[in-house]
């Protein structure tokens, strides 16, 4: 692992939201909506992490607490060994250079009112002035070649570009410092099928030619299996599971990883009807107030009294980077 | 006699810029009690070409064709007659529930109001009913939670009260518009699962809409693939996975990254999806095939029937793709 540089590492970082209850008087305090709650993870250099979880888990509020988009309450943001939490608005631009990001819905994330060939080098003009003329074109005409898009469409708007090519914009926009890092915040939720495995392919050739990293955020667990080195499985601003794709996929060993995994339908007529998933009961808690213990113990198909009472914490059992936050994988071992 | 059958179907919207053609010449058959799955990407009218048979299309569509449901035709019914067959004999759920559901009327009085209308009893016998059908569709504390707002609910329970409402009338055909496109897959499994389980209780048909094969293996018997407004492919669900006869169907089932197996690279289909505005007059694919001869720009072959009742539309032998 350490030939690898390590790029970046976040320590137990916590979001938390200020949010008014509801029917609240005037003077009432604010109630705290933990979003990230004690959140770590490395990233090496050239690695992939994905990062799944259903709807309101913390994802894509991770994701902007590591660039700086949303406060952070606790812990620590180390890229290449500094902290960035620490850092005041102009330090802190002058790493997003190295530090990029992808939004999910491509035509919302380009302003409407500049050209394509503008959004893309507006990076370079904000942080390189010096680069002008032919030397941008050349720059832009580059990269545009490289994401897939013809350079004599720069002078276009994004409206007339379909969504996996609005997508190839972004991309071609995060991609133009040359970054280490790009997080991609569900690039491919919004895209039809042909087009999302185009965008998904066209990542991981970058990737391979660049020497990116990449940390991708989906719901869908297909898609990340196919993108990452690493996964972490979120559920209500926690870890529940952070192991190697391989490892994680053969062998998940958090509950939620294996419903979620379950609730996932394969295209195979006869494989799924014949062997229909465990189903998760219910809906996500609201955040506001999550469980006591295990947050995922109102849905866990295992919770006992035990995990009510109990945190459980993210540890690495087996020592081979398979990290998993239960109680019910402690007591198996004992078991065993 | 089949329940459903759509004959030749066209919608077309007259718009400032020109005409577009999105939905042609649509022919399907669904019989009781099976479950019909319409795949395609975005703009392959999948939804227009249903909602035609609703009269759900707005002022500047023009439909032509024949649908006929259960000997009746609906096409170009009045809207008085319209209205009794809506919600009573054909139940819709919509991809959206937040926004198909009113936010300024209880669930209660949604669920309420389509009783009373359609079957002509009381509001107690209706209220009556209505929680049956919300303890039907598992919804937790039904009794307590009835008399909420739909923004009261989280998502896929907010799915659940639509598909509720849409059975009420135990209609013999329902629509599912990208039932479950807006929902995690945790719910997504909980919501599929529950249309299969009301489905047989009811013998109720469904058509089913979705762009995820994954949803439409797991619970469609038939299975009709769109592209450009145009049928490519009609089968069994079982024979069109095991063996697909058109090149869309293969690039699209090659595109999907899969849990369950290890691939290195996705294939992938080449290009976008067509504009609607000026469609090639051949077939709509032929810029992204991959076998596209010089003639698929100019004319496309009627639909070729095969094998156990499958369809297909290409230009090429199926031993060439």
């Amino acid at each position: 692992m350490n030939e690898q540089q390590r790029l970046l590492a976040v320590e137990n970082l916590q979001v938390t939201f200020d949010i008014m209850p509801r029917n609240a008087w005037p003077w009432t305090r604010p109630q705290p909506l933990k979003a990230v709650n004690n959140v770590s993870f490395t990233l090496n250099e050239g690695e992939t992490l994905g990062i799944v979880g259903e709807s309101g888990c913390g994802k894509s509020t991770l994701a902007r607490a590591i660039m700086g988009m949303v406060p952070s309450q606790a812990g620590k943001v180390m890229w290449l060994g500094e902290d960035l939490r620490g850092l005041n608005l102009k330090q802190l631009r002058k790493r997003r250079q190295r530090l990029q990001m992808v939004f999910q819905d491509p035509l919302a994330s380009l302003s409407p009112r500049m050209t394509v060939g503008d959004i893309i080098a507006e990076p370079l003009r904000t942080h390189y002035p010096d680069i002008k003329g032919a030397e941008l074109r050349e720059k832009v005409d580059a990269i545009m070649d490289r994401v897939g898009l013809h350079p004599h469409q720069k002078n276009r708007y994004p409206h007339e570009f379909s969504g996996g090519q609005c997508q190839r914009v972004g991309i071609a926009r995060a991609l133009i410092l040359e970054p280490k890092l790009i997080i991609c915040d569900e690039p491919v939720s919004a895209l039809d099928v042909s087009v999302q495995a185009q965008v998904i392919n066209l990542l991981k050739s970058l990737q391979r030619d660049m020497g990116l990293s990449l940390i991708f955020i989906a719901h869908d667990l297909s898609v990340v299996k196919h993108i990452s080195d690493r996964v972490m499985v979120l559920y209500l601003g926690n870890v529940a599971e952070n192991a190697t794709r391989a490892e994680l996929f053969a062998n998940p060993r958090h509950p939620y990883t294996q419903a979620l995994m379950a609730a996932v339908p394969i295209p195979d007529p006869e494989r799924d009807r014949a062997n229909p998933p465990a189903e998760l009961e219910g809906d996500l808690p609201s955040p506001m107030n999550s469980p006591s213990g295990c947050v995922f113990r109102t849905r866990c198909p295992l919770a006992t009294d035990y995990c009510s009472k109990e945190i459980p914490v993210l540890e690495d059992k087996t020592g081979a980077g398979h990290w998993v936050a239960c109680h019910y994988v402690e007591r198996e071992e004992k078991l065993n | 006699m089949a329940m459903l059958e759509v004959n030749n179907l066209e919608v077309a919207f007259d718009t400032p810029d020109g005409t577009l053609q999105a939905v042609r010449g649509l022919s399907y058959q669904l019989e009781a009690g099976q479950t019909l799955g319409i795949v395609g990407e975005s703009g392959a009218g999948k939804s227009q070409g249903v909602f035609a048979l609703m009269g759900l299309l707005p002022d500047n569509a023009r439909v032509s064709g024949e649908v006929i449901f259960e000997g009746e035709p609906l096409l170009n019914l009045p809207e008085k007659r319209m209205n009794q067959i809506r919600a009573a004999r054909i139940g819709m759920i919509f991809q959206d529930p937040m926004t198909s559901l009113n936010p300024f009327m209880k669930v209660s009085d949604q669920l309420i109001e389509v009783l009373v209308q359609h079957k002509g009893i009381s509001r107690k016998q209706a209220l009556q009913e209505s929680l049956q059908m919300l303890d039907a569709v598992r919804i937790p504390e039904a009794r307590n939670r009835i008399h909420c707002y739909p923004h009261e609910f989280s998502g896929g329970m907010r799915q659940r009260v639509m598909i509720a409402m849409s059975l009420l009338c135990r209609p013999r055909l329902l629509i599912a518009d990208e039932p479950t496109t807006a929902l995690d897959v945790t719910v997504q499994a909980q919501v599929m699962d529950l249309l299969r389980e009301l489905q047989q209780e009811f013998n109720t048909a469904i058509i089913l809409i979705t762009h995820d094969l994954g949803v439409v293996a797991g619970s469609c018997d038939q299975t009709l693939v769109m592209y450009g407004g145009q049928m490519m492919e009609f089968a069994a669900t079982r024979d069109l996975f095991r063996e697909p006869a058109h090149p869309y169907t293969k690039g699209l089932m090659g595109a999907i990254p899969r849990i369950d197996e290890q691939m290195e690279e996705l294939v992938t289909i080449p290009g976008n999806p067509p504009n609607l505005m000026n469609l090639p007059p051949g077939c709509p694919f032929c810029d992204r095939c991959p076998v596209a001869e010089p003639r698929c720009y100019h004319e496309l072959d009627p639909p070729e029937q095969f094998g156990a009742e499958r369809i297909r539309v290409c230009n090429l032998p199926r031993e060439a793709i």
